[in-house]
């Protein structure tokens, strides 16, 4: 015992930030909100214990709720694949063409890390607002634009685009996962007379499996915690007409405008038994398509 | 027919040339090897031949065929890579069959190559196998297999050996060639090593910076290599090389080595003074040969069948001695070695052979 924090005492020191963070500003909170979903707690009174009330009201009668479900789950159908698309997109085109041009790879990075603040989706607002640049551009060429954020048929599409154009870090990922496929495999094909579109499906795809994996697995939990984007874009409100109402705009707004801390906390709760339940099934599943190099049978 | 030709093929990476001027004919039906050391341009003339890489100048064919502008696919040739290029995720028997896929073969056709394959090369007990689970070997052999279904014109090898144990090696070796033997296809195949190249061509290349410096059979090779670079470069232990000045002398041309007594050379087609005499390992003799000296030995390299001493000369050279009959010297030993002059090479001060008068009235 002695021995092992001997040994691995350089390794705890180095930890002890995140340690501390960890202890005192998460740990506490965390097991403070798990207490509180069982609650009712305006922060002004003391917390009063309702039993699982908040999880019967929110799963029962809470329509927003659902609502807020729903929007969040087409959220995550749309944007994940269109990102991780177009982050496969962009990565092969940067794997084949501009190899060497580092520069381009940090020009498309940049929106990644741009479009996690507020001043992107503030711009992202100005672009798509009825007179905005999208529809001056689109007026040009004769073309009505539709009110991209102010209509609710178009204004979760509207955040889908924002989400597909900050591909940077898993088209960072993709990249490498691509220059780690070996370039004879590539040849053998040619040789092969493989065509494009099956060499993707049948070699590129395949290989990179483990990549896209992960890439869809820290994909989709990044998607279910949106929040900066929907809540500028909506004004903090899911509006119009809750097509916005992503599910942490509802948490926020009910712990943070209507002080509802109990049912807030419930909420989180669900959304991480939600993102867990979500990563468990990728994990399940991959055995059927994730091949990796190296496994023992 | 299935020959292969090169006409004046050049190579330039931007402004690079790294071959030029290129011509080889490859007989159809036969086993060429192309041999070089690294970097001398072996590999990227067998990628030039397959169409994994373009050709600067020149032409490239196929029987008649010019093939400059036609893909890789299409060249009717399958090629083994160093790396074996299996397809980790898809078992033997999918990785035997994707290229004939490719091409849209009925199904029938695509099980049948794959079954004659995989028992031409004992494969069979393997084909529910991921390449993984395969030794160095028996990848080796899926990776033929996948050349042998295209059922090619043309096989193109590349260092398919170098990433085997010695072992296996000379296994595989045995194995490629009575491949080629049963098919009779022809073989184009890259190698490093000289032995590789001596056992299995047809004809060999010896390739050096991107020039083709001898093509022939592995006899001419060792016994008449044309210059020193190919004389140093084939033949295993390497051949012995001493410098040497030729002043002519009542008529006779008489040749100093250092270490050596002076010792009269035959006639020579050349007017050059300044030689070096090339004289293999197994030429040399321990206490005979017309020429001698004296030597002390300085290594013995054991090797069952035949000793291999390493013998130093009064001027510090060391010469290479091969025999078989010769097992109970010793280090320090004294010996008198010797050599006949018609064992020697002759090359100029540039390098290139230089016939005996004799030599060249015979040819």
């Amino acid at each position: 015992m002695r021995r092992f924090f001997v040994r691995n005492a350089p390794g705890y020191v180095f930890l002890t930030p995140w340690f501390i963070g960890f202890f005192l500003l998460a740990l506490g909170p965390i097991l403070a909100s798990l207490y509180l979903s069982f609650t009712r707690y305006d922060m002004v009174a003391s917390p009063r214990w309702v039993g699982l009330d908040n999880f019967e009201y929110m799963f029962t009668r809470d329509r927003r709720f659902w609502k807020s479900l729903e929007v969040t789950f087409a959220y995550v159908a749309l944007s994940v694949p269109a990102r991780l698309a177009m982050a496969l997109g962009v990565a092969m085109l940067l794997d084949k063409g501009l190899r060497t041009i580092s520069l381009y790879r940090a020009i498309f990075y940049l929106p990644s890390l741009l479009g996690a603040s507020i001043a992107i989706a503030i711009l992202w607002r100005q672009l798509f607002t009825a007179d905005g640049v999208v529809n001056q551009v689109l007026a040009l060429v004769g073309i009505q634009g539709p009110g991209w954020i102010t209509d609710p048929d178009t204004s979760l599409y509207t955040l889908v685009i924002l989400a597909m154009w900050q591909f940077g870090s898993p088209m960072l990922i993709f990249l490498a996962g691509l220059r780690g496929i070996p370039k004879d495999l590539y040849e053998a094909a040619e040789i092969d007379g493989t065509r494009p579109w099956r060499r993707f499906t049948r070699i590129t795809l395949p290989l990179l499996a483990p990549v896209i994996f992960f890439n869809l697995v820290l994909q989709t939990i990044e998607a279910f915690k949106t929040f900066s984007s929907a809540f500028i874009i909506s004004n903090g409100t899911g509006a119009p007409a809750d097509s916005l109402l992503f599910y942490t705009i509802y948490l926020f707004n009910e712990a943070f405008k209507f002080f509802r801390m109990g049912y807030a906390s419930a909420l989180a709760w669900v959304l991480l038994v939600i993102i867990a339940v979500f990563t468990a099934i990728a994990f399940f599943t991959s055995r059927y398509w994730v091949h990796y190099e190296n496994d023992r049978d | 027919m299935s020959g292969l030709t090169l006409r004046n093929v050049g190579k330039n990476y931007g402004g690079l040339s790294v071959m030029s001027g290129l011509n080889l004919d490859v007989h159809d039906g036969e086993f060429l090897v192309l041999v070089g050391p690294s970097g001398c341009g072996k590999s990227t003339l067998l990628r030039m031949i397959a169409g994994l890489e373009d050709i600067t100048d020149g032409t490239i064919s196929i029987g008649e065929k010019i093939v400059n502008d036609l893909p890789a696919s299409r060249r009717g040739l399958s090629m083994v890579f160093q790396s074996y290029a299996l397809y980790p995720h898809m078992n033997v028997r999918k990785n035997l069959a994707f290229g004939l896929q490719n091409f849209k073969m009925p199904k029938a056709e695509v099980n049948r190559r794959v079954a004659e394959a995989a028992k031409i090369l004992q494969i069979e007990p393997l084909m529910e196998r991921k390449p993984r689970q395969l030794s160095g070997g028996q990848k080796q052999r899926v990776a033929i297999g996948r050349a042998i279904v295209r059922e090619p014109q043309l096989f193109l090898f590349d260092e398919p050996l170098s990433n085997l144990d010695a072992e296996l090696r000379v296994q595989m070796r045995a194995e490629l060639a009575s491949l080629y033997n049963r098919l009779g296809t022809t073989m184009i195949y890259v190698t490093h090593d000289q032995v590789e190249a001596m056992t299995m061509a047809s004809r060999i290349v010896v390739l050096r910076a991107g020039k083709i410096e001898q093509v022939g059979t592995p006899q001419e090779l060792y016994t008449n290599p044309q210059n020193l670079f190919v004389a140093g470069f084939i033949g295993s232990p390497k051949i012995n090389m001493l410098e040497t000045t030729v002043t002519e002398r009542d008529g006779q041309l008489v040749a100093s080595v250092d270490g050596f007594n002076e010792f009269t050379l035959p006639e020579l087609g050349t007017s050059d003074r300044s030689l070096t005499l090339c004289v293999r390992p197994a030429a040399v003799k321990i206490g005979s040969g017309a020429v001698r000296t004296e030597g002390r030995v300085r290594l013995v390299e054991y090797l069952g069948s035949e000793t291999l001493l390493h013998i130093a000369l009064s001027s510090g050279q060391v010469l290479l001695v091969s025999s078989s009959t010769i097992h109970s010297l010793h280090v320090d030993d004294t010996v008198v070695l010797g050599f006949d002059p018609t064992d020697l090479h002759y090359f100029d001060a540039s390098g290139e052979r230089v016939q005996t008068v004799q030599e060249r009235q015979s040819t």
